[in-house]
């Protein structure tokens, strides 16, 4: 049975239409990549999954893995902007997803560590979160969802605002955890050329329909043609 | 200097004053972090125009202060929080409705009765005769309540803080925990607002949050910092008005505008130097 499995799923934005009958399965393992023109619905398609917005119609599905076990990067907010927290602090608050605590535990503390040096951030550690880069604050997010799960992750745009440098290394990041650490991956992204290097499924949400199916079904098709030139056909 | 420091604990209702201010200043300090990071600081201000209408007609009615006060500024807290999350009208216009409109009950109220007296002056600016016995420990339970849900709940209070949407994807209840916030909010306002007064108790909320993040970078020391600072300028500010005889919540907010001038200057300097 699919890790998730979407059936029609129907969705507003404010009051108007968003998500009009998108179906889609992910597996365990798999990278999906949900692209799209702004304003197809795909950041409401992804609350909808995270249970964050009421679905108006259709069903999600999940199996063997419940809303405690996943590992989530929102855009980032204003907020966070001149919020005093410092690296730890924040990839700790990932550890909330746990149950309650009064205070973490060694155990908490041993995973955030981990997973702070997983995503190469060791030496920032107690910075204040506010004065780093965007990229480096990407990481802290992703080491934060890190220690909510070991099972799925679902990245908001991580991209946005990046230089195009710090953007190819956030990517092989993601693409590493998929690969070396079997982390199922689903990304909502501008970013077509990436996503069809480093995804094995697309959710392509235009204003005309979707389509979903594998990287290589989605090469051939009229969208994706239009971006890349065509290929042999042209 | 130090004589008329110890003079000030001989008398009762300066000895009622620090224990309740004290405490006031403590959980203010603590919850101002939250509000203001969450950009939520004019709720205090709007809360506090709620307890000064609920005030007026309790005095209008001949009953305890607290008993009216306590109830209306929690339910306004409610209020005031779903606006602010799911309307149309914006929050920052929805609170100057609601605290506008309970201020003019408030004075609509007393001029039909008493008329502007030296209690309602109190009230609008706060005074240390105000607490009685009862009050002093209806304050104490409440503010000791303020004090022990927060540090119980303070990893969450983090992370619903920091980042609403990751904490609501991830399983955390966020809104029990703003419903929490809120009305944690409205007691310490009721009871802070008798010595600091309707108008100045926000400042009680707003200042020590502001002053510590000039200086502290992370959440942990901006919250301990901040509770310190505003203790100390509440009893500095308590001691000007005594040895002054000055009014007692525009002492501590006048301390408290220097203390933020100040540690303004040290974050200036730190970063210089960084």
């Amino acid at each position: 049975m699919s890790m998730i499995s979407c059936e029609k799923v129907y969705m507003n934005y404010d009051s108007t239409k968003a998500v009009n009958g998108v179906s889609f399965s992910v597996e365990k393992g798999d990278f999906l990549c949900i692209v799209g023109e702004n304003g197809t619905g795909k950041s409401t398609l992804l609350k909808g999954i995270l249970g964050l917005q009421k679905l108006n119609s259709g069903t999600i599905v999940f199996s063997g893995i419940t809303n405690r076990e996943i590992g989530y990067l929102p855009q980032r907010t204003l907020v966070q902007k001149d919020f005093p927290a410092s690296v730890r602090e924040v990839v700790l608050s990932g550890r909330q997803t746990k149950g309650f605590r009064l205070f973490y535990t060694a155990n908490d503390r041993k995973t955030a560590q981990k997973n702070i040096e997983l995503m190469g951030i060791g030496h920032i550690r107690s910075k204040p979160f506010n004065e780093l880069s965007g990229g480096q604050q990407q990481r802290v997010l992703l080491a934060r969802a890190l220690c909510a799960t070991q099972k799925l992750l679902l990245l908001d745009e991580p991209t946005t605002g990046l230089d195009p440098f710090v953007t190819a290394e956030l990517y092989s990041l993601i693409s590493r955890l998929n690969r070396e650490h079997g982390v199922t991956v689903i990304m909502v992204t501008h970013d077509i050329r990436n996503s069809v290097e480093y995804a094995n499924k697309i959710l392509s949400m235009e204003h005309d329909g979707d389509f979903f199916g594998t990287t290589a079904e989605y090469m051939k098709t009229d969208a994706a043609k239009r971006i890349f030139g065509g290929g042999n056909n042209a | 200097m130090l004589d008329t420091f110890l003079q000030m604990f001989e008398y009762a209702f300066m000895l009622r004053a620090i224990i309740v201010g004290a405490l006031v200043a403590l959980c203010s300090a603590l919850l101002g972090v939250t509000l203001v990071l969450k950009r939520y600081s004019m709720i205090g201000d709007g809360l506090s125009h709620v307890g000064f209408g609920a005030l007026c007609i309790a005095l209008a009615m001949n009953v305890a202060p607290l008993a009216v006060s306590v109830p209306v500024v929690v339910i306004a807290a409610f209020l005031l929080l779903q606006i602010s999350e799911n309307s149309k009208i914006k929050g920052d216009a929805a609170i100057a409705l609601i605290s506008s409109t309970a201020l003019a009950v408030g004075v609509i109220v007393t001029s039909m009765t008493t008329g502007i007296n030296s209690d309602v002056n109190g009230y609008m600016f706060g005074s240390i005769l105000a607490m009685s016995d009862t009050d002093v420990i209806v304050s104490i339970i409440l503010s000791v309540a303020v004090l022990v849900l927060y540090i119980v709940f303070y990893n969450k209070i983090f992370s619903v803080t920091f980042d609403e949407s990751f904490a609501r994807a991830t399983g955390t209840k966020t809104k029990t925990y703003n419903t929490l916030i809120s009305l944690l909010t409205a007691i310490t306002i009721v009871i802070g607002m008798r010595i600091m007064g309707a108008m100045l108790i926000s400042s009680l909320v707003i200042f020590p949050a502001l002053t510590s993040m000039r200086v502290c970078r992370s959440f942990k020391r901006v919250v301990i910092t901040s509770a310190i600072v505003s203790v100390v300028c509440f009893f500095i500010g308590l001691f000007i008005s005594f040895a002054y005889s000055m009014p007692a919540g525009a002492s501590v907010v006048a301390v408290n505008a220097v203390a933020f001038l100040v540690f303004s200057l040290i974050g200036i300097i730190k970063r210089r130097n960084a």
